[in-house]
């Protein structure tokens, strides 16, 4: 009863608060983090980190939207790090063979679309679990990679290729990309008919399918906006310093998913916002800059992410029983 | 069913025969005592994850945490034995302990808190390989005593010790699945959990025995892995998990579970090792081999899926 009188009385911020509660969550944690880790030690808030924080991180937000497309629609990949060590070293070596830089652009996109849609493709029609696709995945881009390429550092990339270095009224051109992105998509997501279907797809594939949709298309779909995304993520990632290490960037499929997770994509899918999953990354991207200035080894930095995933899936889990629990009332 | 399971077994099993045989062709060193009993040696930490793998993937579960219960194990053992003082043994039975316990937490999550084990063994996957590293600090663990080699490194009655343990747990898992009261449980809870639970077989402890049991299995293996290569160091197992389920699939268990035999996840283990070494020796580096094992994985469940189509029609 108690519950039927809070809903009556809601008024329109409680509701935004409802609709979009993890993504309070996450951004109340950034700011807290901020003050906190800024008390502590004021360097933490000069302007330069900030910078550093938010451009040299925008990547992992970037393919975090399309983890959250993928984890949406009902399915994971355990594979995106690896995808973007490929795609990452297809272009630098372009740019380094004097292809022009726009070739060396959108090839590695291009690709990403293509890989992730077939695996899509053989999620859906041949109605293999995402997680053993990936897996499979995971292993033959990763030794791939390495096989083809020894591990070798790519150097001597022409600088115009550095599109992470260009800047903008003195933002780097990353926070860009990251903001202009997440902002498309979060609409795309909420008003686009096939950004609907993601989530109905997601929550309930038997019923969007009696409903007319096609979940099979969808999944494809969202695996080739997730390929696309980390094509954007891995030219971004490529081009931030002068090097590329041509093999996979450890754990990054990890980051990812948790950053997805973590701003509210429930793991069970159908639900969350790529708001939330951009807010995360940066989240993350905080607390790892802030074990530095806290002076904490970086190596307890994979714990104390394993423990947010942990305390955000707990919390997800007990949010649904509750919902379930109000909704019997 | 156990027509079709019976097939898929007896596929791998010509599978594995050609196999062997092409490689024996291929290098006239494959097929000797000494390299395959090497190879044993080899496979005998992932085959002991594997078994109890086979267990989690038939409850309808997944366990991807096992590489970092791995690395976790092998740090600690180092940490009890050096840094604390405490004896070898008993650093070895406190570190399996250890891997008991983070494989029962798994199980809490999964069952307590209706977790997908999917999403809840990735969380502790980053957990327990983060607590690795936190606690090791990069740094690593060497000096063993030598009675401690023996168990990764020497031999009983001209046979890898390792191997003996493993061919101990198998024969223990492979009763344990087929024909224990405990084996049916662990069937009807992967076929359909909520009929499993109405027709009153005990779901929740179950699951929760199962994950203990990889988390204990797990422990076992990190043992080994050390006295194996000599060392501890916090990466160890990284990717283990890969290599383990690939194995189980190649074997025949069903990943939405149900269905699946020990002997067909030995089959798949011997299938996997074969061509790793039988690769190896024909000249493909170590990076190309996971490449093959990734292909393998997704061909075999395409080929199984059109398999199980076929026999449904």
């Amino acid at each position: 009863m108690a519950i039927a009188g809070a809903i009556n009385r809601r008024s329109a911020a409680s509701r935004l608060v409802e609709a979009y509660g993890q993504e309070f969550v996450v951004l109340g944690a950034i700011i807290a983090l901020f003050m906190i880790v800024g008390a502590v030690n004021p360097r933490f808030l000069n302007d330069n980190n900030l910078v550093n924080i938010f451009s040299g991180n925008a990547y992992i937000a970037v393919a975090a939207i399309g983890m959250s497309l993928v984890i949406i629609s009902g399915h994971i990949d355990v594979s995106v790090g690896s995808l973007i060590g490929v795609l990452a070293t297809i272009a630098g070596t372009l740019a380094v063979q004097g292809y022009p830089i726009w070739v060396a652009w959108t090839v590695p996109v291009l690709v990403g679309i293509v890989i992730n849609a077939l695996v899509g493709a053989l999620i859906a029609y041949f109605r293999i679990p995402s997680i053993v696709v990936t897996l499979g995945m995971l292993s033959i881009l990763k030794g791939g990679l390495i096989s083809v390429t020894g591990g070798t550092w790519i150097t001597n990339m022409p600088p115009e290729f550095f599109i992470a270095q260009a800047r903008l009224f003195g933002i780097p051109a990353p926070v860009y990309f990251m903001v202009v992105l997440t902002i498309l998509m979060a609409l795309w997501m909420r008003y686009a008919s096939l950004g609907r279907a993601i989530y109905a797809v997601g929550g309930n594939p038997e019923a969007a399918r009696a409903a007319g949709l096609y979940p099979e298309r969808t999944c494809v779909l969202a695996f080739a906006m997730h390929g696309f995304f980390a094509g954007i993520a891995a030219l971004l990632f490529a081009t931030q310093l002068q090097v590329i290490q041509s093999t996979v960037p450890p754990n990054l499929e990890l980051t990812v998913i948790t950053a997805a997770v973590i701003g509210g994509v429930s793991i069970l899918g159908g639900t969350g916002t790529v708001i939330g999953s951009t807010l995360a990354a940066i989240l993350f991207a905080c607390i790892s800059s802030a074990l530095v200035f806290l002076n904490v080894s970086a190596y307890w930095l994979r714990a104390v992410l394993g423990l947010l995933i942990l305390a955000t899936v707990l919390a997800d889990m007990a949010r649904r029983r509750r919902h379930r629990a109000a909704g019997r009332l | 069913m156990s027509r079709y399971l019976l097939r898929h077994e007896a596929i791998l099993a010509v599978l594995l025969v050609l196999a062997l045989a092409v490689l024996a062709m291929q290098s006239d060193r494959f097929f000797t005592l000494d390299n395959l009993l090497n190879q044993g040696r080899l496979m005998a930490e992932v085959g002991l994850v594997a078994l109890a793998m086979t267990f989690v993937i038939v409850s309808a579960g997944i366990d991807l945490s096992v590489g970092s219960i791995l690395g976790l194990v092998a740090i600690l053992l180092g940490v009890f034995w050096q840094k604390l003082g405490l004896p070898l043994p008993v650093a070895m039975g406190l570190g399996v302990v250890v891997g008991g316990v983070a494989g029962l937490v798994n199980g809490i999550i999964i069952t307590r808190f209706r977790v997908p084990p999917l999403i809840a063994t990735l969380a502790t996957l980053a957990l327990y390989r983060g607590l690795a590293e936190g606690i090791s600090q990069a740094r690593s663990v060497r000096g063993y005593p030598e009675w401690f080699f023996v168990l990764g490194q020497g031999e009983v009655l001209g046979v890898p010790t390792q191997l003996w343990i493993f061919l101990a747990c198998a024969v223990i898992a492979a009763i344990v699945l087929g024909m224990s009261t405990f084996g049916r449980a662990t069937y009807v809870t992967g076929a359909n959990a909520v009929a499993a639970r109405f027709s009153g077989i005990p779901v929740d402890r179950t699951i929760l025995l199962i994950y203990m049991a990889s988390g204990l299995i797990s422990g076992l293996a990190a043992i080994i892995f050390v006295s194996r290569v000599s060392t501890t160091r916090s990466d160890m197992g990284t990717g283990l998990e890969l290599d383990v389920i690939t194995a189980v699939v190649l074997g025949g268990t069903s990943i939405f579970g149900g269905r699946g035999t020990i002997i067909g996840t030995l089959l798949g283990l011997i299938l996997m090792q074969a061509l790793k070494n039988g690769l190896a020796l024909a000249g493909v580096k170590g990076d190309g081999t996971i490449v093959v094992i990734g292909l393998i994985l997704i061909a075999t469940i395409i080929i199984s899926n059109l398999v199980r189509r076929d026999a449904d029609g």
